[in-house]
């Protein structure tokens, strides 16, 4: 036993538990994300009631179909249907607190995609802003929604409520 | 980086999901464990006499409070045993094992652990085992590496 062993009473026990997967995105979702690598955003719609759902998937959660058709491409801008702010760190975002965690409603879709808002003070965010995609550098992209590094105010009147009460 | 995959073809990630607890042990444990970085095994004594390893905190037939902690040996007789042909990553050996119900002498009821038998042949339920100790020992159960056959 080395000298420097502690004498203090051993108080504490670690039990981490990990758990490790490898997780498949299905041909849905593999087709959006290599989609994303060339700076496309996909969606797809319902062959039912002709809602774009954004990321596309394998089927309409609301009639139970599959969705077959060819992807709808989407701008990256679009509106802010709701918000929080965020004054705690996470170990994924590098922006600097508070910043917002906004749900945006892209140009042409009918779900929103959960993202954050730099660039914009908090005290301007607001629900019917309009916003654009910052990307990342293009030789950074990957397979990943993270290539959109944030969203920031594109300047565009905010659009009516009218436009997006059915998304919130 | 990867390059981007083709288009249609399925994408596959590394996932982790990891859960870092961290328990506080408590008066009695606190004292197996500290017990076990210096190389002793410690049991509880109940109020009829028989010893229990590990230690508890309460008697589980009456609910008394336990606290008389005594030492057992570190040498004992496998009660039930089962061969790990395929140890995983996070498991006590990286080659075949058993997992052992061991009971050390002085005990009164069994500890599960790892018996390095070297080949399933050699388990035997009555076998008798010897604790093999950590190199280093910091207070927790892989203080005690595994236990090995006596003979």
């Amino acid at each position: 036993m080395s000298d420097e062993k502690s004498t203090e009473p051993v108080q504490i026990l670690l039990t981490p538990v990990e758990l490790d997967y490898t997780y498949s995105a299905g041909v849905s979702a593999s087709r959006f994300l290599n989609a994303m690598a060339e700076g496309k955003l996909l969606g797809q719609r319902c062959p039912v009631d002709g809602r774009v759902y954004f990321p596309t998937r394998g089927s309409c959660p609301q009639h139970g179909v599959p969705i077959e058709g060819e992807p709808v491409e989407l701008a990256d801008k679009g509106t802010i249907v709701t918000y929080s702010i965020n004054r705690v760190p996470s170990e994924n975002i590098d922006l600097e607190l508070p910043y917002a965690a906004i749900q945006v409603l892209l140009d042409g879709a009918d779900t929103v995609l959960m993202h954050v808002l730099g660039e914009t003070s908090i005290d301007d965010v607001h629900m019917g802003m309009r916003v654009e995609a910052v990307w990342k550098p293009r030789e950074e992209w990957d397979t990943s929604v993270g290539n959109i590094k944030y969203f920031r105010a594109n300047g565009e009147p905010d659009a009516p409520f009218e436009s997006y009460k059915e998304h919130i | 980086m990867s390059p981007p995959a083709s288009e249609g073809e399925t994408l596959t990630a590394p996932h982790q999901l990891a859960y870092t607890y961290k328990r506080s042990l408590g008066p009695v444990l606190s004292r197996f464990f500290t017990a076990l970085r210096d190389r002793q095994i410690l049991g509880v004594r109940r109020k009829d006499g028989t010893t229990m390893v590990p230690p508890k905190e309460y008697d589980p037939d009456t609910g008394d409070a336990l606290d008389e902690l005594v030492p057992v040996a570190e040498v004992g007789v496998v009660k039930s045993w089962a061969w790990v042909a395929e140890p995983r990553k996070k498991q006590p050996l990286d080659h075949p094992f058993a997992y052992a119900l061991i009971q050390l002498d002085g005990a009164d009821t069994p500890l599960l652990h790892a018996v390095d038998a070297g080949d399933e042949g050699r388990m035997k339920t009555g076998m008798r085992v010897r604790t093999r100790w950590a190199d280093e020992t910091v207070g927790a159960i892989t203080d005690i590496a595994c236990f090995e056959p006596e003979a």
